[in-house]
């Protein structure tokens, strides 16, 4: 892990922030807190930050405003949202206005940590890949599919039964990956909340947030052979899940489409 | 809002037909009489005419023979009939000649005036006068009954001027005149008979048919819609539960019926606008709950899984901040279930022992079993295999069906009896439809109906010019059914989807038990569900149900000897916020229970016998799925 890396947490909590700043501390990262966002907000017009993390319900500006000024500033420093109040549809909007990642209050050390580790990944996968806008990917994302964030895919077949899956720019900010566990046929997925964990090294596990709702009809064999080929074509052969989705209109509103990211 | 005697409909009706029924009748009978009257006129008049014209021919021969004795005998005679007031020949200057009265004669008529009128008026006489024109109806003193006269003129003919008298010339056309007169008394008196009586039967008429009328608007307009207006008035007021009484068959009554109706789905309305009210409130309180907690949680999680972390070389530490690490993980499982609540999350299945749980549960509420001096009888079968569940939310549902059982047995100490099995069970009567649609995609479950805390697929019926929803039990093999038409049909026209119409029935298939229509939605992902449309008929078939066959299923079942549940709540206990503790129960307990177990695709059933006890029954699906 790079030693510069440097955090900026941004909470209204102490000790939340104290809690942050000392296991990231412990994990050899710089950190900067910050208790209001307009705060951070002139914090990152004079340093760099390698990664934000940025709680959503704060007084003055709030986590959502937050993003939505980077956005309009143009700075592309990776987010991890955070909030006591995890509905998936908090967890859903911040990745929707361009959160990389979302966790949900009380956090594990590990959690916070693989959601930090994978948001100063994705900054440096950005500046490698020297893009300016959408989204960089060495794998493209085929241009009928949708995204969930930077996170996972979905791509509704002819028969009302979507495909979901994880995106490339993901399996990249967490590889070498040494495991895939998925849910079983006929669970159900939340949009917004983890449908598959990717195993890693580290002895992390993180969390693939689904692109919908719905039923697992079936889940992609593939995987208990040989996960590797996960990174060599995500977008087809690795499939997670067939779904029935069940509230897709109202949920396709939070999705990007894949065809938007060819600037 | 009392409306004015002159504004009722019913009077309004009333003066309407009473005003109708006067001017016709009376219009009737006016024309009656009238048509009557000159009728009995044309018969005398006629009469009368005929009478002269036999004084003309019997008087003929004695006037060629100049005998004026004969005449007058004859006259006199003929005038001695009561009904012939007076009979007179005049000559052409207008003397009397002769008259059934004997003063009249050699006196002078005035030309202008009685009959002479009618000929004599322009000066110069005519000659012919129709019938019409000689006769004439006068009084001749008030009080008098009226008289009829009619003229006969008398004319020149050659055995006149040739007579041996040689009384008239032959340049002469008229020679005299005739007149008959005749009284109308009795004739008046007839027609005053029949006016009188066509009066009174008009009077009587009119009387019968307003008060007929009256009558039956009272009863069959006036009361319907003065007991709808009271209705409307109850409802508005609030009073959501105030029912028409139906007396009738007919529009009204349908709309008193379908009145009724109204407000029994408004006030089901109002219910469930209550309770979202009362769910959204409780989700906010949640909310709130949650957003506090889970700051100091985050501190207290963060600081001991890196405590941990880092200690990996003090076992005993590590002991210890695995104890905190795992309580703050539940704790944030509390929190997150709390908020889950209203979206009935889905649950984190890992092979778990059923029995392990069942002891946990007991374990956290030992002290309150211990204060109601309740005894736990555990009748455990030793081979049940390991089930997919969500440890933390089916300790849950043990624990509250526990709490429960010891609330039911407060007043007395009892027994609670939990027992557990391994049960083969068929498709019917454990699959449930999570999702219907119809051909076009629209979803046919509602949860407004509800058949045992479970959804039910709501459909259109036609039949009998009539429409209506059908609510069908979403449990496969359940034949519960609920209708909103009042008489349930014999077999329904059409079954169609409530929100595009689109027809439902398949029109190839036959129900193999009674031959009539089936219907069928569709399962997304899970095939075709189809059902006998006939009423009574309980044959259904879902074949993707089917090919799962026979599957195992853990059954729990805790049974105490308490109070049990009065017959009339036993449908509404899965219900939220439904509860028979009064302020002590929130009601949602067993609505939660029943989440939990469904999402594990499972089924909890009740069976009480008041004052002998309850008995909760859930299956789980052993294995995957």
């Amino acid at each position: 892990m790079s030693e510069q890396s440097h955090i900026l947490v941004v909470d209204d909590e102490k000790v939340v922030l104290d809690a942050v700043q000392t296991i990231t501390r412990a994990e050899g990262f710089d950190v900067t807190a910050s208790m209001d966002a307009s705060h951070a907000l002139s914090l990152l017009e004079e340093h760099r930050y390698s990664a934000i993390v940025c709680d959503i319900l704060m007084p003055q500006m709030d986590g959502f405003d937050f993003l939505r000024e980077l956005g309009q500033r143009w700075i592309q420093t990776p987010v991890v949202m955070t909030t006591g109040y995890s509905t998936m549809e908090n967890a859903v909007k911040s990745l929707y206005f361009g959160a990389i990642d979302f966790v949900s209050k009380p956090f594990t050390a590990d959690e916070m940590l693989s959601a930090i580790r994978r948001a100063v990944r994705y900054g440096a996968l950005i500046r490698t890949a020297g893009a300016t806008g959408g989204l960089p990917a060495f794998i493209p994302c085929p241009s009928r599919y949708r995204r969930l964030g930077y996170a996972s895919w979905l791509n509704q077949e002819s028969d009302g039964i979507a495909k979901i899956g994880v995106t490339d720019l993901m399996i990249r900010t967490v590889e070498p990956i040494e495991g895939v566990e998925l849910s079983e046929a006929g669970l159900e997925v939340i949009q917004g909340s983890a449908c598959a964990h990717l195993k890693t090294g580290d002895d992390l596990r993180h969390g693939v947030l689904s692109p919908i709702s719905g039923q697992i009809v079936e889940v992609n064999p593939v995987f208990d052979t040989d996960f590797s080929i996960l990174l060599k074509d995500p977008y087809f052969e690795s499939w997670f899940y067939r779904v029935i989705p069940s509230e897709l209109e109202y949920e396709m509103c939070y999705l990007t489409a894949c065809s938007s990211d060819r600037l | 809002m009392a409306v004015k005697l002159r504004n009722k409909l019913g009077i309004r009706l009333i003066l309407m037909v009473g005003v109708t029924t006067v001017v016709s009748i009376g219009a009737l009978s006016y024309l009656t009489v009238q048509f009557l009257r000159k009728s009995l006129e044309a018969e005398v008049e006629r009469h009368a005419n005929q009478l002269s014209e036999t004084v003309k021919y019997g008087t003929r021969y004695d006037m060629l023979l100049n005998q004026p004795d004969r005449i007058h005998e004859l006259i006199n005679n003929m005038a001695s009939q009561p009904s012939i007031s007076r009979i007179r020949v005049l000559n052409k200057s207008g003397e009397v000649m002769y008259s059934s009265k004997e003063g009249d004669v050699g006196q002078m008529v005035d030309k202008a005036a009685e009959a002479c009128y009618a000929c004599h008026a322009a000066n110069q006489p005519l000659e012919r006068l129709s019938i019409e024109e000689r006769t004439r109806i006068f009084k001749p003193d008030k009080g008098d009954s009226r008289i009829l006269g009619i003229i006969n003129p008398i004319y020149n003919e050659r055995t006149c001027y040739e007579a041996s008298c040689h009384e008239h010339v032959q340049a002469q056309t008229v020679l005299g005149v005739l007149d008959v007169t005749m009284s109308l008394q009795e004739v008046d008196f007839e027609i005053q008979k029949m006016e009188l009586n066509i009066t009174i039967f008009a009077v009587v008429a009119i009387v019968l048919i307003s008060v007929v009328i009256g009558w039956f608007v009272r009863r069959w307009v006036d009361r319907p819609v003065s007991n709808l207006l009271n209705a409307t008035q109850e409802v508005a007021s609030g009073n959501l539960s105030f029912t028409i009484p139906i007396e009738q068959r007919d529009e009204l009554g349908q709309l008193a019926r379908s009145f009724n109706n109204m407000t029994s789905k408004l006030a089901e309305a109002r219910m469930q606008l209550f309770q979202s009210d009362k769910m959204a409130s409780l989700g906010r309180l949640a909310a709130g709950v949650a957003h506090e907690i889970n700051n100091p949680l985050t501190g207290v999680l963060t600081y001991s899984s890196y405590l941990l972390k880092r200690c990996s070389h003090q076992p005993e530490m590590q002991n210890d901040l695995k104890v905190i690490v795992r309580e703050t993980l539940r704790s944030r499982e509390i929190v997150k279930s709390l908020l889950d609540f209203a979206r009935q999350s889905v649950p984190k299945r890992n092979p778990a022992d059923i029995h392990d749980i069942i002891n946990r549960s007991l374990a956290v509420v030992e002290n309150q079993l211990n204060v109601n001096h309740v005894q736990v009888v555990k009748n455990f079968n030793g081979a049940l295999p390991p089930v997919h569940v969500d440890s933390n939310q089916m300790q849950q549902v043990m624990i509250n069906l526990i709490v429960n059982a010891c609330d039911a047995m407060a007043a007395k100490s009892g027994t609670i009896t939990i027992s557990t099995d391994l049960k083969s069970l068929s498709p019917q009567g454990m699959m449930v439809v999570k999702k219907a649609e119809c051909p076009k995609r629209h979803s046919l479950l509602d949860n407004e109906v509800r058949f045992g805390g479970r959804s039910s697929i709501k459909l259109k019926i036609r039949g009998r010019g009539e429409s209506g929803f059908l609510y069908l039990d979403a449990l496969y093999g359940s034949h519960e059914c609920r209708s909103t038409l009042h008489d349930p049909l014999e077999k329904p026209d059409d079954v169609a989807c409530p929100q595009c119409g689109t027809s439902l029935i398949d029109r190839a298939a036959r129900c193999p038990e009674c031959g009539s229509n089936v219907f069928s939605v569709t399962i997304p992902g899970r095939g075709l569900f189809q059902v006998c449309a006939k009423p009574g008929c309980h044959w259904q078939k879902w074949d993707a149900a089917e090919e799962e066959g026979v599957r195992e299923y853990a059954e729990i079942r805790v049974s105490d000897t308490g109070s049990g549940i009065p017959k009339d709540q036993v449908d509404h206990i899965f219900e939220p916020f439904f509860t028979t503790k009064g302020q002590k129960g929130t009601g949602l307990g067993l609505a939660v229970i029943w989440g939990i177990v469904d999402n594990h695709s499972g089924k909890i059933s009740v069976e009480t016998n008041p004052g002998k006890g309850t008995t909760f029954s859930i299956q789980l699906p052993v294995g995957k799925n």
